[in-house]
């Protein structure tokens, strides 16, 4: 009995994606849970899994094709991998007409054999030839096809995670993580000495993470403002309350929930920061997903905890907690990573305390949270110097749709909240 | 006049592109006819041209390998001599059983044969004359000009079927000339040359480049020269024939180099072999409309079809390497697509041979090419001197040259000088038409001691590892 291979739910506003490659032919064996096909869509490249080991009995769509949320894409027949007379692929729709001079190539009905040279680099970099595009004829590698490869080198990623990597403030250089380089086993230099530069290719997710980088630049006229917070208030709440909390729900009272909950209030009064730019039209959302960005070993993921105005901080928290655990570990799954309306970040766990946090398309604002420092403030009716615990806040805006005047108030607003938490009980 | 024929495809020329091209067509189903004006099939090729010149050519050899190499190996030969005339009769037998061949093939795949010379009345239709003045109509859907080429003469001296001759007389002179001069040091001028001059010929090559087989690599090429000028041959080069009179049997020739001075010949035969056209004459296709180019060939779209709807063009008649495994693509993928399939000819591994010896064969492009379009490239030589089986042979003079992509290491040129080059290239053509690499080649078994040998060896200097040198 076939098992369909269908497109998923890919996030909120996400109706249709394109067939972008299928890793495998028709005919080839599968295992359970192994990448077949990249789509695309809008906001990301996601990689889809095999549900059942079997063969890929039969491929629907071609590369290229647009496809609908819910489409069967492909067929999988469960059990041993046919290889002597496998099912011709779909895939090229070219086929021959009367006195059509169409130049038709061999459809790869199974995988071709690896020539010499593709044999030894293959074995020599640990590489897996369904995932390297073929140009020699009748779909082989050629051993140009590796090299090419080599120089935008994949590493193996994360088990259905997809690559939706959010970029944030920027972090201090030991933050940054790299992906862990597989590498074949070199010899070391002759003389033993340390070669003075090394070259590593960048893994997918790194070069991801610089295209859509790059992207929102150059789209976005994205500015920052600076405000600051004295997190007194805050710091009392937990204080007090804390123990009580955790009895309660079983998390801890953070700060992210009490910012996530201010910035609700904040982006209510201006809705401009929680929009989105579609083509010549303003997109204003009724509904705040706020994605809260969080550090892993492959970079930074943002998970997107959905209706953040219809939970409580508790909710928050609970959320927060699993999802960052799952980020961390690579189980996260595609759509919790879209689909958010705007996003925090905090910087401040790195020790950082200003920055300017680049926006996370296609969404119009994002918030920088940073370290809690104590400094002397001036305060009270007699302008007495004070220790206060201060924490820098950054509020980067898309220009195009958010005024200067409304990004400060905005960021002034969730200043408030955090800063008198009663005011979003009171709703003042 | 006889009733008109219906047929899916007449193809007009039974060389090599019209015969396969018929064959193919007819095994694909389409009611196929050719039309050949001469007594026998097979056009220039098999009657004229490769056939006959390979059979003398190896003629020529063995007589050479006698009387120069067999006392190397020990074999003593003393009055060794030659009989021209069963030279001449074998190299007919060979020809004769493969025109009749061709003939065989006809039957056997049901292509009816039509005898005599073709004219076009409309697209559709040709008139066909016989010899002996009978005349046919035939109608076809498709008609294809296959009528391929003839020697180019030179217009201060023409063509005289005696003393000023073109490549298909000098396949039968009836006695070894005293001195033949060659005008043209392309591959035909080389290698009827090289059979006179085995067989005992003075031979003198003038040639306009500053090299022979122009278009091949410089490497190569000056390789070759320095062999035949060993083997006796005199260079010319730079240098044209600007007059030859004949007078008594004999031909006076005059000279020019680049330079403008002048010298004098004289021979008994001159062969004229600068180069070879494109062959229309009769057919009334420039009155159908078909278009011509600069060079009179048969201007034709990517899909072999002229500027007359249902009328096509193959081989040596259109623009292309005038080569009969050209000719023999393009008649089959011509076939194929007037059946509904797709044919295609892959005109980037197309291989190119001189048949002299050493005999030169070469795919792809030659190292001044590839400086020439800025494609960084990689370098692999390797001598027949350090090939075990060409020592043993007592056949090492040489070499192979490789030319990869610097950066992918695909393979770009393979030429080779050497014994058996011709059958060497077969490899490097199939290589490349994978689109394999140098590594490839090189990680390839071969067999030792053999002669392809040297293709490893080349590929593995491309990166400077050979093991042989």
């Amino acid at each position: 009995m076939a098992v369909d291979i269908t497109i998923p739910a890919l996030g909120e506003s996400i109706t249709e994606a394109t067939i972008l490659r299928w890793l495998k032919t028709a005919g080839e064996a599968v295992e359970r849970d192994e990448i077949v096909v990249e789509i695309e869509t809008d906001k990301a490249t996601m990689e889809l899994a095999a549900p059942e080991a079997g063969v890929l009995s039969e491929i629907l769509k071609g590369e290229g094709e647009k496809v609908q949320i819910g489409e069967i894409i492909g067929r999988i027949a469960p059990g041993m991998a046919n290889t002597v007379r496998p099912a011709p692929t779909q895939i090229l729709t070219n086929g021959p007409t009367a006195n059509a001079a169409s130049r038709v190539t061999q459809p790869a009905e199974a995988p071709a054999p690896l020539s010499p040279a593709v044999r030894r680099l293959v074995e020599e970099h640990a590489l897996n030839p369904a995932e390297m595009t073929a140009t020699g004829r009748g779909g082989r590698l050629t051993k140009g096809d590796v090299l090419e490869h080599l120089e935008t080198k994949e590493k193996p990623a994360p088990v259905s995670s997809p690559v939706d990597v959010r970029p944030s403030t920027a972090l201090p250089a030991d933050a940054r993580s790299a992906p862990p380089p597989a590498q074949p086993i070199k010899l070391p230099a002759s003389d033993g000495a340390e070669p003075r530069e090394r070259r590593e290719p960048m893994s997918r997710i790194r070069r991801r993470i610089a295209e859509r980088l790059k992207q929102v630049q150059n789209t976005a006229a994205i500015l920052t403002t600076f405000n600051e917070v004295d997190m007194s208030a805050a710091l009392a709440l937990r204080a007090k309350y804390n123990d009580a909390f955790k009895e309660r729900y079983g998390v801890s009272l953070g700060f992210m929930s009490i910012f996530a909950k201010a910035s609700v209030e904040a982006l209510r009064a201006f809705p401009a920061l929680n929009a989105e730019i579609r083509g010549e039209d303003i997109i204003y959302k009724n509904y705040y997903d706020l994605g809260i960005a969080v550090g892993t070993e492959q970079g930074l993921l943002v998970p997107v905890i959905r209706e953040v105005e219809k939970k409580s901080l508790a909710q928050i928290e609970a959320e927060l907690a699993e999802l960052s655990q799952r980020a961390r570990t690579g189980k996260i799954k595609v759509e919790e990573l879209t689909g958010g309306t705007f996003t925090i970040s905090n910087g401040g766990v790195y020790g950082s305390l200003m920055s300017t946090p680049i926006l996370n398309p296609p969404q119009s604002g994002i918030l920088g949270m940073h370290k809690i420092e104590k400094r002397p403030v001036v305060a009270g009716p007699n302008d007495e110097i004070v220790v206060r615990p201060m924490m820098y806040v950054a509020l980067s805006y898309d220009h195009r749709i958010v005024d200067g005047r409304e990004a400060v108030l905005c960021l002034r607003r969730i200043k408030e909240c955090v800063e008198d938490p009663a005011r979003m009980l009171l709703g003042l | 006049m006889a009733e008109g024929q219906q047929f899916d495809v007449v193809i007009i020329g039974s060389g090599p592109g019209g015969y396969v091209g018929a064959i193919r067509a007819a095994q694909l189903g389409l009611r196929t006819a050719c039309v050949e004006k001469t007594s026998t099939l097979g056009g220039t090729c098999l009657n004229i041209g490769c056939i006959p010149s390979k059979a003398l050519l190896d003629s020529s050899e063995w007589f050479a390998q006698a009387r120069e190499k067999f006392s190397h190996h020990g074999i003593v030969c003393d009055g060794v001599r030659l009989d021209l005339p069963v030279m001449m009769r074998r190299k007919d037998t060979v020809v004769k059983g493969l025109t009749q061949g061709i003939d065989g093939l006809f039957k056997k795949n049901k292509v009816t044969r039509l005898r005599g010379h073709a004219r076009f009345r409309d697209p559709h239709t040709i008139e066909i004359s016989a010899a002996d003045g009978a005349k046919q109509i035939v109608q076809s859907r498709a008609m294809v000009i296959a009528t391929g080429s003839e020697p180019i003469p030179l217009p201060a001296f023409p063509f005289d079927g005696e003393q000023i001759v073109s490549s298909t007389e000098a396949l039968s002179f009836a006695e070894v000339p005293k001195h033949l001069v060659v005008i043209g040091g392309g591959a035909i001028g080389l290698e009827l040359g090289s059979v006179w001059l085995r067989l005992g010929a003075k031979v003198t090559v003038v040639e306009l480049m500053p090299r022979i087989i122009p278009g091949t690599d410089a490497q190569i090429a000056s390789t070759l020269q320095r062999s035949l000028t060993k083997q006796g041959f005199t260079f010319m080069l730079g240098a044209r024939v600007t007059q030859a009179t004949t007078h008594n049997g004999e031909v006076a020739l005059t000279v020019e180099t680049e330079k403008k001075q002048q010298s004098e010949l004289r021979a008994d035969r001159v062969l004229v072999a600068v180069g070879r056209k494109a062959y229309t004459v009769g057919l009334g296709a420039a009155e159908l409309g078909v278009a011509f180019d600069e060079r009179g060939r048969v201007v034709v779209d990517e899909h072999y079809q002229t500027k007359v709807a249902g009328v096509y063009a193959i081989g040596d008649v259109i623009a292309g390497p005038m080569l009969a495994h050209k000719a023999e693509e393009e008649g089959v993928a011509l076939a194929e697509r007037l059946a509904g399939q797709a044919g295609h000819v892959n005109y980037a591994v197309i291989p190119n041979v001189v048949y002299t010896w050493p005999e030169v064969a070469t795919v792809g492009l030659s190292e001044e090419a590839a400086k020439a379009a800025e494609i960084p490239h990689k370098v692999g030589t390797f001598s027949f001197l350090a090939n075990g089986r060409a020592r043993c042979m007592d056949e090492a003079e040489g070499l192979v040259k490789v030319i990869a992509d610097a950066k992918s290491d695909r393979l770009l040129g393979v030429h080779i000088v050497g014994p058996r080059a011709s059958d060497i290239i077969a490899e490097a053509v199939m290589a490349m038409e994978f689109g394999a690499s140098a590594e490839d080649m090189a990680r390839t078994v071969h067999a030792h001691p053999t002669l392809p040998e040297v293709l490893r060896e080349a590929a593995l200097n491309v990166d400077r590892r050979s093991r042989q040198s």
